[in-house]
């Protein structure tokens, strides 16, 4: 009995190591292609050798996308882009979930069910009235006008978020301060804001994070190539005719994912964290 | 130098006549109960804010209704903007108007009762007490206004227009059609016979891909749950790769990966497994398998993360009883494990099920939709769910009202969907407990 019991450990065991093996298999082999793709010679993708170990690796398409394209310029955009957003998002989220977290106000069950069906619109066809409005403002081939577009959309479902973190945070600390004589600011500030640290820099980092995976608004809104963001750039990559730009999207797209992936793989405990504890309680 | 008029004259209808007086004319009222600084500001409001704005919001009220009379002169989508804002800002004007009414009747009534009149001083703390919740949610009010709030008004009233390919301003005024879209879409048999067959794809698509997800990731995070694995935090660590990479990129990284005669895929089952070529983005069958392998490779780290965190928070005294009870480590899964974990996970899934359902950027990316498929309408292909066929209407067939009328049924359809969700969730709940 002990013996098959141990036996039966053994072989779930090796199943389990077999199943990761595999899985390790599925989830690296794409970006290991696309790794190697970066350094064949050729230009486009039907002229790689098809092994995973060159035969004559370079550099040389890493070199040229900083001397023979834009993509210095649009990693710069990217970059602007992406802080702008993601303080933007941060201060309106904060301010709007505190009220609705913490004060009273005529409306603030109506607007809290507004906000949660509002954000259910389907975003792609927001475009179409996106492009008015801007047009509106003069906010076309901006920057300024893809961080209003991505901060602007982004505020319902994030309120929703971080109001869920403030819900679970005991109130007997700003009753102590209000007996003090604290004003409400001071109470916003020094006492929720510390102790919302934690959600504030996840839904920062996840707004980082949208322009860089975002193509279809970026290439709304921006037409001029130089003020382009890196998933247009990449893009245009991709649909140069017969892929004969491919090792340079492979090359750039690598660069491209590298910062989210090493903020991502280094914070994963924060953001599990946050997702969890903000998915479950809504 | 501040008196009050109706103190004085000794009369006791003070608040009705305030609240009059605050009706015909802002700041009157206040004036009326003796607080200037507050009347003045309220007139000078009146005078120079709401007067002359008023021409301004019925001209493009009117616009909203009429859509334009002379083409080329008038855009019809810029009138209907411009009328939602009027209308927005139209409804707001009214709000002040009432709290000033309110506030006049407050005030009046709190003289009647023989209270005292409230200084400049005292309003303005009061004002800014009160008016706190408002000054701090005003700027994320603003903006869900106008870039989530208006979009979406404009979309729905779309539905209802005439806007096609051959009605496009500034070239033709729009004209407002009622129902006809909806109809016509519907009835029409070529448009409804390919709105089933992508709501079914759709339908599909959805359930596939939100339970491949959840089961790979639930299988990946009991493994890595047992403690007898070794080096469980690098595993996980490479295993979350997909989720940290942007989606846009890898989804590119795998269309190239997946081309039929150039990819590494088909190259590696033609020369290490002597298979034939799979038509991994030509074959509707084929295209349907890719997206949902891509997806699952793109969307199994998050469900593993949710079910992990789920794990570990599970009580160990009931595996402890378990134990003592003589329970298999099977048993142990079947009663204990699976049941709490479905029990935390069921919202999780349901939500992911809503927003696979619109899962624009797997369709799009990867195939855009493709392959062509003979006998549909609106230029849909074969991988096409509702989102993508929607953006196909918009940007390549231009039937924006067409587009507008699916988007409403899409969102109808999700927001039904969710609320039944959202009423059974804790967070909602919660909310109903605290007040």
């Amino acid at each position: 009995m002990t013996i098959s019991h141990r036996a039966r450990q053994r072989i779930s065991l090796g199943i389990s190591y077999l199943i990761i093996f595999i899985m390790i298999l599925y989830v690296l082999f794409p970006v290991v292609w696309t790794f190697v793709s970066s350094l064949n010679q050729g230009d486009s993708l039907y002229s790689s050798d098809m092994s995973f170990i060159p035969k004559d690796p370079t550099w040389r398409h890493y070199r040229r996308l900083f001397t023979e394209t834009n993509f210095g310029l649009w990693y710069k955009n990217t970059l602007k882009v992406a802080v702008a957003t993601s303080v933007t998002t941060v201060i309106l989220v904060t301010f709007t979930a505190y009220a609705f977290s913490r004060l009273q106000f005529y409306g603030r069950k109506t607007g809290l069910i507004a906000m949660l069906v509002l954000q259910m619109f389907p975003g792609i066809m927001n475009m179409v009235a996106m492009y008015v409005l801007l047009n509106l403002f003069g906010l076309l081939d901006t920057h300024l006008g893809l961080i209003i577009v991505y901060a602007g959309g982004a505020i319902p479902y994030n309120t929703w978020l971080m109001k869920g973190y403030m819900d679970g945070i005991s109130r007997s600390l700003e009753e102590a301060a209000i007996i003090d004589g604290a004003s409400k600011w001071t109470i916003m500030w020094r006492i929720i804001f510390p102790l919302i640290l934690p959600m504030v820099s996840v839904i920062a980092i996840f707004s980082f994070v949208s322009p860089f995976g975002d193509f279809l608004f970026a290439r709304l809104v921006l037409t001029t190539p130089t003020n382009w963001t890196l998933s247009v750039g990449l893009h245009d990559f991709v649909s140069a005719r017969f892929g004969q730009r491919y090792t340079q999207f492979a090359a750039g797209s690598l660069l491209a994912a590298l910062p989210i992936t090493v903020l991502y793989l280094s914070l994963q405990g924060l953001l599990i964290g946050g997702l969890t504890r903000g998915s479950v309680k809504g | 130098m501040q008196r009050n008029l109706i103190e004085n004259t000794g009369s006791n209808i003070g608040r009705y006549t305030s609240a009059l007086l605050s009706t015909l004319y802002m700041g009157a009222g206040q004036i009326a109960n003796g607080q200037w600084l507050k009347g003045i500001f309220l007139i000078l409001f009146e005078t120079f804010v709401l007067i002359p704005s008023v021409p301004l919001l019925l001209k493009n009220l009117k616009g909203l209704i009429t859509l334009g009379e002379t083409p080329m002169v008038d855009h019809s989508l810029f009138m209907m903007i411009y009328g939602i804002l009027a209308a927005v800002a139209a409804i707001f004007l009214i709000v002040c108007y009432l709290v000033n009414i309110r506030d006049a009747y407050e005030h009046g009534l709190a003289i009647d009762k023989g209270g005292k009149r409230k200084g400049w001083k005292e309003t303005l703390s009061d004002m800014i007490d009160a008016g706190f919740p408002y000054l701090i949610l005003a700027p994320g009010i603003l903006c869900i206004i106008l870039f989530t709030f208006l979009p979406m008004a404009f979309n729905i009233m779309i539905a209802f227009t005439d806007y096609d390919l051959f009605h496009s301003p500034p070239r033709h005024i729009l004209n407002w059609v009622g129902f006809r879209n909806f109809v016509e879409f519907l009835t029409t048999a070529s448009w409804a016979n390919t709105f089933k067959q992508v709501m079914l794809w759709t339908v599909v698509w959805a359930v596939l891909s939100t339970l491949t997800t959840y089961l790979l990731g639930m299988i990946i995070a009991l493994i890595l749950n047992n403690p007898r694995i070794k080096f469980r935090k690098v595993i996980r660590t490479i295993l979350i790769l997909p989720y940290a990479i942007p989606a846009f990129i890898s989804i590119l990284m795998w269309k190239g990966m997946l081309n039929t005669n150039f990819g590494i895929v088909n190259h590696l089952l033609t020369t290490t497994f002597n298979m034939q070529p799979i038509p991994w983005l030509e074959n509707v069958f084929w295209t349907r398998f890719a997206v949902i392998m891509v997806n699952l490779w793109l969307g199994f780290p998050y469900s593993m993360m949710m079910i992990t965190g789920i794990l570990q928070g599970l009580p160990n005294d009931l595996y402890e009883a378990a134990t003592v009870d003589g329970a298999s480590g099977f048993q142990k899964f079947r009663y204990i494990t699976f049941p709490l974990v479905m029990f935390s996970v069921a919202p999780l899934v349901i939500m992911s099920f809503a927003y696979n359902f619109n899962n624009f950027n797997v369709i799009f990316l990867l195939n855009d939709g493709l392959p062509a498929v003979f006998g549909l309408q609106g230029k849909a292909g074969g991988s096409d769910i509702l989102i993508s066929w929607v953006y196909k209407l918009t940007f390549q067939s231009l039937k924006f009202n067409y587009a507008a009328a699916m988007s409403l049924i899409i969102f109808l359809l999700i927001v039904g969907f969710s609320i039944y969700n959202y009423t059974r969730t804790r967070s909602f709940k919660e909310e109903e407990m605290l007040r």
